[in-house]
């Protein structure tokens, strides 16, 4: 497949977005049973907000990139009961409008008291907006990698290991990415987060590169022969049919050799999880802001070039009908 | 299964890869209901543009023993599409009456995603008009009543020198389309995935002749009975000679 900027940076942007709301989350019901010190304030809980809403803006606005026709994009909520992508475009919106009032439910102080559970165990309305943002942004990652995952003819994708490893991949640069704001704003909680981001940039890792272990042992279930219909041993392609290009020739070849192919894996296996590991392990007895923002700079980057290796990679059985010019 | 499927059933035996079926698509959809088929470049070094059909080449075997197959391909009309669930907008559809899956172009958003849940390449977005494009089995044709009925066919069909495309409902165990895949072995593409394409193939064949010796000078090969070649050789015995 011809790996698009756009697919690229949505699916990366909130990916760190729902990871770093889920960090949030886990701050505060660490703090709401005592596993972690009161905040001193909102600013960690609110400027977390803003800057996952803003990940999540970016993504929405990368994403009208990908759309011939803008303008009509409020059409794709409609086939919410067969389509992934539908259910990607009312989720996301849902999760948005979620995490905005999480963070100004925060600016405000929490909001009202829900329940009482018992002495200095207060459930307030933020602590309810961020399970059901948290819930919302697992519903995320879910949709996302299952438009891809549903797609049988893709083998590369059609796994579960897909919803999985976007799940790891956002969490993992959404932790990094708060560990180095609370570095900056609340270096207490770097601890938690940090190893968190740790734990998650070594499950993503590992799930990541089952997949590519997957990837690599499996054999194309469609062939020239299957493709024509004619069971014969040697059927080569003499011409596609015209010699210009076509939409068909455009948006299914990655264009890259091979070389070039199994240099983004090696770059991204470096850049996603085995530098920021490093610069998390560093980082986090220090509380060092600029390790950790390093880290997230690091892994996004890495992340980016496993998003464009998770496209060029799948090879769709149209490319059969493709193989030569004349 | 009740319902019609229109489909058409394309003869590989026949087609000699002449295009002529690509250009006549281009032609009547790109004035029709579907149009504009929009070229971009179009006389220049790197022309592209959108195609419903199109006409390729393959050989099979091993030099010298090859054959050259010309292989038209355009949407298979497929009973169980994999693009229309996946389409975020609905633009994407089957027709309940007849089988043929269609794009409302007032719909669509061009999103592209029902062209990667295509195995088989029939879907492209139209570069001008910004929407997903594909063959429509001419379906502001087949149904036009101020055509004479023989013109009621996809332009394809019409444009056809070898008439080796077919064009029914393939559910009607009675067309001409349904008979020749019944009794020409005709096939559907990537069987592998599910789809179900309604469009089917009719294969190569080779038509052998098998003669036996006797069979040339046995009593009832007309040549014999009026005294003309292949006699046998005057010693030889025949079957009269047998004796019964």
């Amino acid at each position: 497949m011809h790996p698009a900027v756009s697919v690229i940076l949505l699916t990366t942007l909130i990916g760190a977005g729902q990871g770093l709301l889920l960090a949030l989350f886990t701050v505060q019901s660490y703090t709401l049973v005592g596993l972690l010190p009161a905040a001193e304030g909102p600013v960690f809980y609110v400027t977390g907000s803003v800057i996952a809403l803003a990940l999540l803006v970016a993504g929405l606005v990368a994403s009208f990139f990908h759309l011939s026709r803008p303008e009509r994009a409020w059409r794709s909520a409609a086939q919410w009961r067969t389509s992934w992508l539908s259910r990607e475009v009312i989720v996301l919106p849902a999760f948005m409008a979620a995490v905005a009032l999480y963070g100004l439910l925060h600016a405000v102080g929490g909001g009202p008291v829900l329940l009482q559970a018992s002495a200095g165990l207060a459930i307030d309305a933020s602590l309810a907006v961020g399970a059901v943002a948290s819930v919302l942004a697992f519903a995320l990652f879910v949709c996302t990698g299952m438009i891809y995952a549903c797609l049988r003819f893709l083998a590369e994708w059609h796994t579960p290991l897909t919803p999985l490893n976007y799940t790891l991949m956002g969490g993992a640069s959404g932790f990094t990415l708060a560990a180095a704001l609370a570095a900056w704003l609340e270096p207490q909680r770097v601890g938690e987060l940090a190893a968190w981001a740790i734990v998650l940039t070594v499950l993503a890792a590992v799930g990541r590169l089952a997949s590519l272990w997957r990837n690599a042992r499996l054999k194309p279930r469609s062939t020239t022969q299957s493709a024509i219909g004619i069971k014969h041993p040697v059927v080569v392609q003499r011409s596609m049919g015209f010699m210009g290009g076509s939409f068909n020739t455009r948006e299914f070849f990655h264009g890259a050799r091979p070389g070039q192919l199994r240099a983004v894996r090696q770059v991204f296996i470096v850049l996603a999880f085995v530098v920021p590991l490093v610069l998390l392990a560093l980082g986090r007895p220090a509380a060092s802001a600029p390790l950790l923002l390093a880290a997230f700079g690091v892994q996004y980057v890495g992340l980016l070039a496993e998003r464009w290796f998770f496209f060029a990679q799948a090879r769709h059985p149209q490319n059969l009908y493709y193989q030569a010019v004349s | 299964m009740s319902r019609r499927q229109l489909a058409l059933v394309i003869d590989l035996n026949v087609c000699v890869g002449c295009h002529a079926c690509v250009t006549s698509c281009k032609e009547w959809n790109g004035s029709g209901a579907a149009g504009p088929m929009s070229d971009q470049n179009p006389y220049g070094a790197d022309p592209s543009g959108t195609f419903f059909n199109r006409v390729q080449t393959f050989e099979v075997g091993e030099f010298p023993f090859t054959e050259t197959v010309h292989f038209p391909k355009s949407c298979l009309h497929c009973e169980d599409p994999p693009c229309v669930p996946v389409c975020p907008t609905g633009a994407s559809y089957k027709r309940a009456e007849d089988g043929i899956v269609l794009v409302d172009y007032d719909k669509c958003i061009g999103c592209k995603y029902c062209s990667w849940a295509c195995p088989y390449g029939a879907r492209e977005l139209d570069e001008k008009q910004k929407v997903m494009k594909k063959c429509t089995l001419c379906v502001d044709r087949i149904y036009d009543t101020r055509l004479p009925e023989a013109d009621r066919r996809p332009a394809c069909v019409m444009a056809c020198p070898t008439s080796a495309r077919l064009f029914g409902d393939i559910h009607d165990p009675q067309s001409d389309a349904s008979r020749a895949i019944r009794e020409n072995g005709g096939y559907a593409l990537m069987p592998e995935w599910g789809t179900q394409p309604a469009n089917h193939y009719l294969p190569r064949r080779t038509t052998r002749m098998r003669i036996h010796q006797d069979e040339l000078v046995r009593s009832d090969n007309p040549l014999r009975v009026e005294g003309h070649l292949p006699k046998p050789a005057d010693d030889a015995a025949t079957l009269e000679d047998a004796g019964f």
